[in-house]
């Protein structure tokens, strides 16, 4: 395996003092590598990510980002020290317009490099371009993500994490979503995601987790995690493509 | 009748407009309505009173700056000033607002403003007394400017400064780094984070140009009409109107609603006598609310 970027050991997180939501959950990303995390509803996966990014108080455990432990990091310092997170929901600012959503992330860019970028965004966005002065609110769902995204890689980060990108996504622009993952990943950004649409995750991830109230459960090869039963078993008896088609939760 | 409301109107409503620029960025980025606003104006304009006598004192009479009431030291005094009301402003956030916000109850901050509001207007009587005061009492020649109306080169100074202000104060929130900050954590305060933005230090330039403002707004009334320990308490309800009727968040807004209720105000004195002045900017402020609830550039949530 190449170079580790993100290594989390016995993560334990939650938002209660004594009420863990993670217990226990490791997992390790290589650099140009697609990692997915899987898991039934209420397994903490979205705590686990969150908690990665210094948004869930992490009670217990190591996260270590490119060598340098970012366990106690704040939430603001995280873009600097490279990893940028695309939340599930809320995440674009809806009356600012599209270029200011780019521009308010920028903050740890050189002043000059900053136009520079952003044109880079709209050449690998260019759904964007035409709507760059348009408030962020009024963009379809597609859009938003797409912009999202584009505001999470401006600032080059070493890993991309995202939490449940296709989640309330209507199909079309759920492939969509997916596609741009595997077109961002071909450009050597390193992606750690979330999600409930197993199957159309599996189909770019390289590797795969399953968590399990709040553990790591099992690792494998994204397409081999498919067919094994005991990914069947943890989903409590459900093929991981049923539990897929539960889709947005 | 006299034209003369217009220039009285403008006069109060850029006073009441910059205090509301203040109002309405605390309420919009920290999400609590600051009942001590008025008082950052009072003490505001008492340190600047304090700073010109102590000039005076220094370096004897100054000839104010013809045909203007005041000098130098005034200008000097009220940089200093502002200054002082920006640390005020962050002090208190430090020992009082910040404690309070971080247990995530609002309506608690509020009250807590409430009496922060009553401690500093106490200290101000202690400390100066309630009798008002003045910063000159040089009577100043209305020059007529056609219409019936007459003004004074101070209210031509300060509609100026006012004028420069607010727009520096609106450039700096849509061209500027710190302004697209404090958009996009009035917005969402969790995503800003994401995003990189320090929310603390956003708060802190939050305060400091309420603070500033709030000192500007009150030496206004400090020159134009009197210096008294209640001066700017008894600004916050018109100030708190102006910020709502222009829509929570908004600058312009802000001023534009701190200009019709002076306007309001000043024709209300003249057309229907004084007793109705602080009537008829609330019969205002909720006509417009009964037809646009979000205020003239208020944008609804999401």
């Amino acid at each position: 395996m190449s170079e580790i970027v993100l290594d989390v050991r016995d993560l334990e997180a939650g938002y209660e003092p004594g009420v863990p939501i993670v217990r226990g959950a490791s997992i390790t990303v290589a650099k140009g590598e697609i990692v997915v995390v899987l898991g039934p509803n209420g397994a903490g996966k979205s705590s686990f990510i969150k908690a990665i990014a210094g948004l869930v108080p992490i009670t217990g455990g190591t996260v270590f980002l490119d060598g340098k432990d970012i366990t106690a990091a704040p939430a603001h310092t995280m873009v600097r020290l490279g990893l940028a997170f695309v939340p599930q929901t809320e995440n674009i600012f809806p009356l600012m317009s599209v270029e200011d959503n780019l521009k308010v992330a920028c903050g740890i860019l050189e002043r000059r490099e900053i136009p520079g970028r952003i044109e880079e965004m709209y050449s690998a966005f260019p759904d964007l371009v035409r709507q760059r002065r348009t408030p962020a609110g009024n963009l379809s769902g597609g859009q938003r993500q797409m912009l999202a995204v584009a505001r999470a890689l401006i600032v080059h980060p070493k890993v991309l994490v995202l939490d449940e990108p296709s989640a309330g996504l209507s199909p079309k622009f759920v492939s969509m979503v997916f596609e741009m993952l595997a077109n961002i990943r071909k450009s050597g950004v390193t992606i750690l995601l979330v999600e409930q649409n197993a199957k159309a995750a599996l189909a770019i991830g390289d590797r795969a987790y399953v968590l399990v109230e709040g553990k790591d459960r099992h690792e494998s090869i994204a397409s081999e995690l498919w067919n094994d039963p005991v990914v069947a078993e943890l989903y409590l008896g459900q093929r991981p493509s049923q539990a897929g088609k539960g889709g947005t939760a | 009748m006299s034209l003369q409301f217009v220039v009285d109107g403008l006069l109060t409503g850029s006073m009441i407009g910059l205090g509301a620029i203040g109002v309405t960025l605390t309420y919009s980025i920290l999400r609590f309505s600051n009942f001590a606003h008025g008082d950052f104006m009072a003490w505001g304009t008492y340190a600047t009173l304090a700073v010109v006598s102590a000039i005076g004192a220094t370096f004897g009479k100054v000839a104010p700056i013809a045909p203007l009431s005041f000098g130098w030291p005034l200008i000097v005094a009220l940089a200093i000033g502002m200054a002082f009301t920006a640390l005020l402003a962050l002090l208190l956030d430090k020992v009082l607002f910040s404690r309070l916000r971080s247990q995530g109850q609002a309506i608690i901050v509020v009250m807590a403003s409430f009496g922060a509001s009553m401690a500093l207007r106490s200290l101000l009587e202690f400390t100066f007394t309630s009798r008002p005061t003045y910063f000159s009492r040089a009577i100043q020649i209305a020059m007529p400017v056609g219409f019936g109306i007459r003004i004074t080169p101070d209210q031509i100074a300060l509609l100026l400064l006012t004028a420069v202000l607010v727009l520096g104060v609106h450039l700096l929130m849509t061209r500027t780094q710190t302004g697209r900050s404090m958009q996009a954590l009035s917005q969402n305060a969790a995503l800003a984070r994401i995003v990189g933005i320090d929310v603390a230090s956003v708060v802190r330039v939050t305060w400091v140009i309420g603070g500033g403002l709030a000192c500007v707004a009150g030496v206004m009334i400090g020159i134009l009409v009197q210096i008294r320990p209640f001066m700017g308490f008894d600004m916050l309800l018109p100030m708190f109107a102006a910020a709502i009727l222009g829509g929570i968040g908004s600058i312009p807004g802000a001023v534009l609603g701190g200009l019709i209720i002076g306007l309001a105000e000043a024709s209300a004195v003249q057309l229907i006598g004084a007793e109705w002045r602080a009537a008829v900017s609330f019969i205002i402020l909720m006509a417009v609310l009964f037809v646009r609830p979000i205020g003239l550039f208020g944008v609804r949530e999401r």
